[in-house]
């Protein structure tokens, strides 16, 4: 049995991690539309939902966490409890509280000891508190799960002679077909009367959309014992019950709440909206990521025979080798484009985080702030997705933090008392933009320059020589922070130099537009994936490197006399600008005492900064494939990796940051 | 009655002496291909080697213990190894045999004076019927 619950561990932790999201984002909307009886519904559902799988797996204290939570949600769904922000708090510690029991459960096979009785104990303070006030209605407790038109059907039947059951079923957990097993039960139950009322549905049993239980409304002419009999022959049956639909205590609650009335014709919208959902996730299928990491190295392995054949037919004279070759190519073109395609995931899955911190933090900072998110859905790598969550938030905290006002000082400034923070994705070409704008007080530049002076990163005089571009500049410089007190916000000294790297690890770049009480905006720009880039492959001495296209400005061949020595260092004049030149044999260990008359230099950029690297011969732009150095070489700072060319020969790939 | 404390090892030749890898940790012996240097690393780092795609570091074993450098023949293989995810590849000069050695076979290396490069990547000196085996500690090897 614990061996057979293994298997379902991950998928556990998957849809439960799945389903505490959409809790959140539910009562985060909820907070704001407290009216919302659908999504009070929505967040019953998932926790009733969380309840069974937890009990199921066996995880005691997340049953019985959701449990208690569940009762809470019940009440306030059927207006017994009025919802406040206090029981917004509750329940989104809750929340917390089981994505750590998660977090643990994925790491360790198995629940924590911790019970949360504090947590069960105010959930169970909300109930109690208001139940009391409330106590004439705690006569109803047991409420009806059927609606107006089964109970009439139960209800007619009734005066013919008939009985109405509410049978509830359990399909034993081992079952491995249990849509088939809850066929079976229909179908016996179908034939044994009318069935009027079942739940899960038809299609979501077909879909075997629903947990181990099945609660049916049945009309017939049968006992109850003959019928407990019929559906205890049916095999891998847990357990049946069978109940009389009592419609005098369902017309007392009828009439009694009005709101339950009301609640139902939403409620059967709402569940017919999922089941649309439901056909679209029957087309999906889930794979292990490994798996799709195989087939693009495979896809890879592909990518570096075709160059090797194509290296091959240039060199001979077949012309149908040729048309074969382009053929190849095309198929293999398409063929990436499908895989890196199946690896691309939404944005979501890092944005779907921040109306909550965004929630948490304007608590924290007693700020009012509109959060809006456009374009979740843009898709990129999933290599990259990773390296990108961390920027943001800190951005995202950043602007908080720094940039928009408390209510107060909006309302002086003539804005509204809520700020403004759009975050934006959208792809353009080969990358994504992600901008993250506010509406709050801008970057005042002058207190920039008090800084930098401060700090001593530059004099008096020289900070007024400075540009506006050069001032963003310093921002991004480590241990750069304006803020005037360090807290657990932001400005703990690592600020934006943080954010920059990161993402100019990835190869990305990130802009600052600001305007003084307008507010300021960070694009941040990624390349859609890491693993295949256009690279430029040069010889220094005999040995091939590989440098990424998208940090090249441009090829210059450079003159023996228009070097400089400056202090030891070589420095030529490009474009009107004196920039370094970098000898990569002289950094690559290759130093020659050939002079010549005449470089071929690659000039190559890092934000503002550029150097003309010095290579002895080009050998051409290609498409690589990038295989990491592993984990043995993973403080090697000089290359970023190292790509097969099509001989079969490993070629370094030269991290341009890591020379400028 | 076998004896219940038995390991394996992957006995290989460096100079004139035999020394032994725990076999849970090698992946596979290959041939040597062409190795890419790797500018400003150690020298005992020869480079890197295309292992059916992969990209795998490849050590001179020899240099890493302090040996004398050698050159590279027929025999020569490099030994593909894993220890935590480090995966590495171990040039050395012949790899004979996977040979099992019981516990109680296993002396303690000797004690000597500092300087001695080599034995502190050494775990024991196993003894078998016709020849002594260096046991080397693998993540000693990797991690210094």
């Amino acid at each position: 049995m614990e061996n057979d619950l293994k298997q379902y561990l991950s998928l556990f932790v998957e849809e439960t991690k799945e389903n505490l999201q959409n809790m959140n984002d539910a009562l985060l909307v909820l907070e704001k539309d407290k009216e919302n009886l659908s999504l009070i519904n929505e967040i019953f559902r998932g926790a009733h939902t969380l309840k069974g799988m937890s009990g199921t797996m066996g995880f005691i204290n997340m049953s019985n966490l959701t449990h208690e939570m569940e009762n809470v949600l019940d009440e306030v769904r059927n207006g017994r409890v009025n919802l406040n922000g206090d029981i917004i708090d509750i329940l989104f510690r809750c929340f917390d509280v089981l994505g750590e029991m998660v977090n643990y459960i994925a790491t360790y096979g198995q629940e924590n000891n911790e019970e949360n009785n504090e947590l069960i104990e105010e959930l169970q303070k909300v109930i109690a508190g208001n139940v009391t006030a409330e106590p004439n209605k705690v006569q109803v407790k047991k409420a009806v799960e059927f609606d107006e038109y089964v109970l009439n059907t139960v209800r007619k039947a009734k005066d013919e002679g008939l009985n109405g059951y509410k049978i509830q079923v359990y399909i034993s957990p081992d079952c491995v077909l249990k849509s088939a097993r809850a066929f079976i039960v229909l179908n016996l139950l179908e034939s044994s009367g009318n069935v009027v009322y079942s739940n899960p549905s038809m299609d979501d049993i077909e879909d075997e959309k629903f947990d181990n239980s099945l609660t049916i409304a049945l009309i017939t002419n049968l006992d109850k014992e003959v019928l407990l009999e019929k559906l205890y022959g049916i095999s891998e049956i847990e357990k049946v019950v069978v109940n009389s639909i009592d419609i005098e205590g369902s017309t007392y609650e009828e009439a009694n709440n009005d709101k339950k009335i009301t609640i139902s014709p939403k409620s059967n919208n709402e569940a017919k909206a999922p089941k649309k959902d439901n056909a679209k996730v029957g087309k999906t299928v889930r794979v292990d990521i490994d798996r799709l990491d195989n087939l693009m190295n495979l896809v890879s392995e592909l990518i570096i025979i075709k160059t090797r054949m194509e290296d091959l037919s240039n060199n001979s004279d077949m012309k149908e080798m040729e048309d074969t070759i382009e053929y190849l190519e095309r198929v293999t073109t398409s063929l990436h484009d499908s895989v890196m395609k199946v690896r691309m995931v939404p944005l979501e899955r890092i944005f779907n985080r921040f109306p909550r911190m965004v929630r948490d933090l304007s608590k924290e900072l007693d700020k009012k702030v509109n959060f809006i998110m456009h374009g979740e859905n843009t898709e990129v790598d999933r290599t990259v997705i990773d390296e990108i969550g961390d920027p943001l938030i800190h951005l995202i905290r950043n602007s908080m933090d720094h940039g928009i006002e408390k209510p107060e000082e909006r309302l002086k400034l003539g804005k509204g008392e809520e700020g403004n923070l759009i975050l934006k994705a959208y792809p353009d070409g080969n990358s994504v933009v992600i901008e993250l704008s506010d509406d709050g007080r801008g970057i005042d530049f002058d207190k920039i320059r008090e800084k930098a002076v401060e700090k001593g990163l530059y004099t008096t005089d020289d900070i007024e020589k400075l540009t506006i571009d050069d001032l963003k500049n310093i921002l991004f410089e480590p241990g750069f922070s304006t803020s005037e007190s360090i807290n657990e916000i932001s400005g703990r000294g690592v600020g934006l130099d943080v954010v920059k790297n990161k993402i100019e690890s990835i190869n990305g770049s990130v802009e600052l537009e600001t305007e003084m009480n307008k507010g300021t905006r960070f694009t941040i720009r990624i390349p859609l994936t890491l693993a295949i880039i256009e690279a430029l492959l040069v010889k220094i001495a005999d040995e091939t490197y590989a440098i990424p296209i998208n940090s090249i400005n441009e090829i210059v061949l450079i003159d023996k006399n228009s070097i400089q020595n400056l202090h030891g260092q070589d420095i030529i004049l490009y474009r009107g600008n004196t920039i370094p030149i970098i000898r990569l044999d002289r950094v690559m260990g290759l130093e020659s005492d050939k002079s010549m008359d005449e470089y071929t230099a690659i000039v190559v950029r890092k934000g503002e900064k550029q150097a003309a690297l010095i290579v002895t011969s080009l050998v051409g732009q290609q498409e690589i494939v990038i295989k990491p150095l592993g984990k043995y070489l993973s403080n090697i700072k000089m290359f970023s990796g190292a790509t097969i060319l099509g001989n079969g020969n490993i070629s370094l790939i030269i991290n341009v940051n890591s020379l400028l | 009655m076998v004896s219940e404390i038995k390991s394996k090892y992957v006995v290989f030749k460096l100079e004139s002496n035999f020394y032994g890898l725990d076999v849970n940790n090698v992946l596979s012996i290959e041939r040597v291909s062409k190795i890419t240097r790797i500018p400003n690393s150690p020298e005992y780092m020869l480079g890197l080697m295309n292992l059916r795609g992969d990209v795998i570091p490849v050590i001179d074993l020899r240099l890493k213990l302090g040996l004398d450098i050698s050159e590279v023949d027929k025999n020569t293989r490099v030994i593909i190894v894993n220890e935590s995810d480090n995966v590495v590849g171990l040039l050395v000069d012949l790899s004979s045999e996977v040979m099992e050695i019981d516990k109680d076979c296993v002396d303690k290396p000797p004690n000597s004076g500092p300087g001695n490069e080599l034995l502190e990547f050494v775990d024991g000196i196993g003894k078998s019927s016709d020849k002594l085996i260096v046991l080397l500690n693998l993540k000693k090897i990797l991690t210094n």
